[in-house]
């Protein structure tokens, strides 16, 4: 493997977040490299989700550091990034789809303006190339590109996140930070994003971070696993190993409780 | 002629499952096991069932952490021999995409993709051009006889011997200088385990190392070079906690 | 107007040092950063908000004895509003006014930039009533506050793009946003999209002051300032197609005036000055022959 492709895109160390005297997550470590799926699993309260915010900026990196490789090779710190640095790498390199679609979409503005937002955000002036870029989106997203100027108040809930996932990718990010992205949706319409996730990830190589309490999201999406509980990692390693040969009790535990059709 | 160095190297490999479950019990499904593969061969893994042997593939894939020893892989393209047991997951990750070819007892269900894109798939690891691939994975298919008509349809409704045809596809189309088969003609008739056997002898003749299992002892005895006993290694015995534990699935039925 | 003496027992032009000194350090900052907002400590003024309290701020901390003022309301400088403020100035600041452009050293405006071309060392005080351009697409000042910190117009740009969307172009008439060097999102003040132009490397100093929402900004003179649009669908004026009744004149910006109730309509050049120098230069043109 070449050196360029051994460096990591995000590096973490000993990455410590509390709340008050409560310790969410603790000493976390961990590499992502580019066109790597590492899901982060756990139930309720294992600090997934607090370590997700660590790293797209919700919360600010107090104790152990996180650095993220730009697409110039460029190292930043995401710990002491300054606000206006972290919003142009949040712009030109991340996505961040949310659980809620209605939390990541402007829902009195058009498909194509929430598509397009992104993009005139980075500059881009021409409207005609703007709607046509939004518009082939739609379509990869499977959402009838004739849909373009509906407002997505009229969409469903799987439609809503497929528009979600488009506004988040259509800049070509490396890195996107997902939470629980089939939360709340019918496990057909779950089956169905889930499938559009992997053929965008793989397509794209795109480096993701996903949380979910979901193995099998993790299964079918991720090539790694970080498998927390009560902010602590208990386990780390190739899904698939995880899932299949889990080592530790909590581990075991998760694995034996899915339920099996 | 062709080197003839090994490609792959098991050394000393044992395998304990620690069942946190129920007490903490252990089960040593492997013990001190030991061989070589070489290029153009196929060296079957014999034994009576439940002894772990699919384990031992599982544990060369990186499916499952080996408890003791190492497995060592040689890396077409540095040269180099990587120990799977010592690796970083993304060393494992591209031995799997080049090197070691896994056709498992399960064929693991993607939903929505068609099963002629879910066999060229691993083509793509090899650079070779979707259209291609998708002709490459036709030819194999109808190798196996699966009819045309369900190339286009996700394998989740096929059936046992159509799923583990997809499987077996997907497992052979690919250049992979590594096999590993985990019972490939179990689910398949006569005329389908003839056509299994052949791609394997093709595969066979054309260099590539083939470790199988294979509970049929009449095919072992046509396909393969070599025969490892694996009576010896079998784990100390176990006793049973009210039901039968599969040693070969570990833990839980494996979907691989 | 020739000058008179203030009125006794004023500060002069109304205000006291001490909030003159704090305006023109908002003015500074506002030139010294175009386009933003400067928040300032807005004073009670003898006319109530919504009248130009903002913009009578700025033209009561900047003039001196030796300025001429002209002040203008929608063009004209004989509406009620505009006669009001000179007299103002008049009498507490006892400056020299003119209606003359060309003349006029300071000049206030509400919703109008005058035809004639300004001069350097000019200056144009233009009354706000809402200097936040996004106030209708983000209702939260701890938010629109935010995007201007890092430029972060994505609402705005959306905004435009629905439009064309929806009516096939930009639906802006006036107050229509602009982009001061290529940093800040500004709202012009409500001039009707037509005065736009005439903000781009203004030889003039251009300040802007709204009282009751306490902000002053500026364009410095010969600063880039561009009308928000697309590359495929840029900034236009639509030529109106009508002439003004008095003066003929094509090109400048017209009122549409009913006359009576039977739909008789006539159109008449906004900028009064304008409009009555050209009528003089008729005038003199005709009789000249």
């Amino acid at each position: 493997m070449s050196a360029v492709l051994d460096t990591p895109l995000l590096s973490v160390r000993k990455l410590t977040h509390r709340y008050g005297s409560r310790v969410a997550c603790r000493d976390i470590s961990f590499d992502l490299h580019p066109g790597e799926v590492l899901a982060i699993v756990g139930e309720s309260g294992s600090g997934k989700s607090t370590l997700l915010n660590c790293l797209s900026g919700g919360l600010p990196v107090e104790r152990g550091v996180a650095f993220y490789r730009d697409r110039k090779g460029l190292a930043h710190d995401l710990g002491s990034l300054q606000e206006q640095d972290r919003r142009h790498l949040a712009r030109t390199e991340w996505g961040f789809v949310r659980q809620n679609p209605r939390d990541g979409l402007r829902m009195r503005v058009s498909a194509g303006g929430n598509i397009g937002e992104p993009l005139m955000m980075v500059g881009a002036r021409h409207y005609g190339d703007i709607r046509a870029l939004a518009g082939d989106w739609l379509a990869r997203v499977e959402i009838d590109p004739a849909r373009l100027d509906d407002s997505p108040a009229s969409f469903s809930g799987g439609m809503q996140q497929r528009l979600q996932i488009a506004r988040n990718l259509v800049t070509a990010p490396r890195l996107v930070f997902m939470d629980e992205p089939t939360g709340g949706l019918d496990v057909s319409v779950q089956a169905r994003l889930l499938d559009l996730l992997r053929a965008l990830v793989a397509d794209l190589g795109l480096a993701v971070l996903i949380v979910t309490h979901d193995l099998a999201v993790a299964r079918l999406l991720s090539h790694r696993v970080l498998v927390m509980q009560g902010g602590d990692v208990i386990e780390t390693g190739l899904t698939d190993q995880v899932l299949d040969d889990p080592q530790a009790p909590y581990t075991q535990l998760l694995v034996s409780s899915i339920l099996e059709g | 002629m062709a080197d003839n160095r090994p490609v792959l190297r098991v050394k000393g490999l044992g395998k304990t499952f620690i069942l946190h479950q129920q007490g903490g019990l252990a089960l040593e499904v492997i013990h001190a096991l030991s061989f070589d593969l070489h290029p153009g061969e196929v060296l079957a893994l014999a034994g009576p069932s439940g002894l772990g042997k699919s384990s031992i593939l599982k544990m060369i894939t990186g499916n499952y952490l080996c408890s003791a020893g190492s497995i060592l892989v040689q890396d077409p393209e540095t040269g180099e021999e990587v120990d799977v047991t010592r690796a970083a997951p993304r060393r494992i990750l591209a031995l799997r995409r080049r090197v070691l070819g896994h056709v498992s007892q399960f064929l693991r269900v993607i939903p929505r993709v068609p099963t002629i894109d879910i066999v060229a798939e691993p083509l793509a690891a090899f650079d070779i051009a979707p259209a291609e691939a998708k002709d490459l994975a036709a030819t194999i298919l109808a190798r196996l006889n699966l009819p045309e008509s369900l190339w286009s349809l996700p394998p989740a409704t096929f059936s046992g011997g159509e799923k583990q045809r997809v499987n077996i596809a997907r497992g052979l189309v690919a250049p992979y200088p590594v096999l590993l088969l985990d019972e490939p003609t179990a689910s398949l008739d006569a005329a389908n385990q003839a056509v299994v056997e052949e791609l394997i002898a093709e595969k066979r003749e054309g260099g590539v190392a083939v470790l199988g299992i294979f509970h049929d002892p009449a095919q072992r005895a046509r396909i393969a070079s070599r025969v490892i006993d694996l009576g010896a290694h079998a784990g100390k015995p176990v006793e049973r906690i009210g039901g039968v534990l599969n040693h070969d699935a570990g833990l839980r039925p494996s979907h691989a | 107007m020739t000058s008179a003496t203030p009125l006794a027992g004023y500060s002069y032009a109304y205000l006291d040092a001490q909030t003159k000194r704090m305006i023109r350090r908002a003015i500074l900052k506002a030139v010294a950063v175009p386009g933003y907002q400067v928040p300032f400590g807005s004073r009670e003024m003898p006319l109530p908000y919504g009248w130009g309290t903002g913009g009578i701020q700025l033209t009561a901390a900047l003039i001196g004895r030796d300025d001429t003022l002209k002040v203008i309301d929608q063009g004209a400088d004989d509406t009620t509003n505009a006669v009001s403020i000179r007299a103002f100035f008049q009498r507490t600041a006892g400056v020299k006014t003119t209606t003359r452009t060309e003349e006029a050293s300071l000049i206030q405006t509400r919703h109008r930039i005058p035809e004639t071309p300004l001069q350097p060392g000019q200056i144009l005080v233009y009354q706000v009533p809402i200097p936040e351009p996004l106030r209708w697409l983000e209702p939260r000042e701890s938010e629109t506050r935010r995007m201007h910190a890092w430029a972060e117009y994505g609402p705005m740009h959306v905004k435009l793009y629905e439009d064309i969307a929806r009516h096939g172009e930009i639906a802006v008439s006036y107050a229509y946003p602009v982009m001061v060097e290529g940093r800040y999102l500004m709202s012009p003040s409500p001039i009707p999209k037509f005065d736009n132009p005439k903000l781009h490397r203004s030889p003039a100093l251009q300040l802007f002051g709204a009282g009751r929402e306490k902000r002053i900004y500026a364009i410095p003179p010969y600063s880039d300032v561009r009308s928000l649009d697309f590359q495929d669908h840029p900034f236009r004026i639509e030529p109106h197609g009508h002439a003004c009744a008095l003066c003929g004149s094509t090109d400048s910006f017209l009122n549409e005036v009913v006359m009576d109730d039977t739909g008789k309509r006539m159109h008449v050049c906004s900028d009064t000055d304008y409009c009555t120098t050209r009528r003089d230069h008729l005038e003199q043109g005709e009789a000249a022959e």
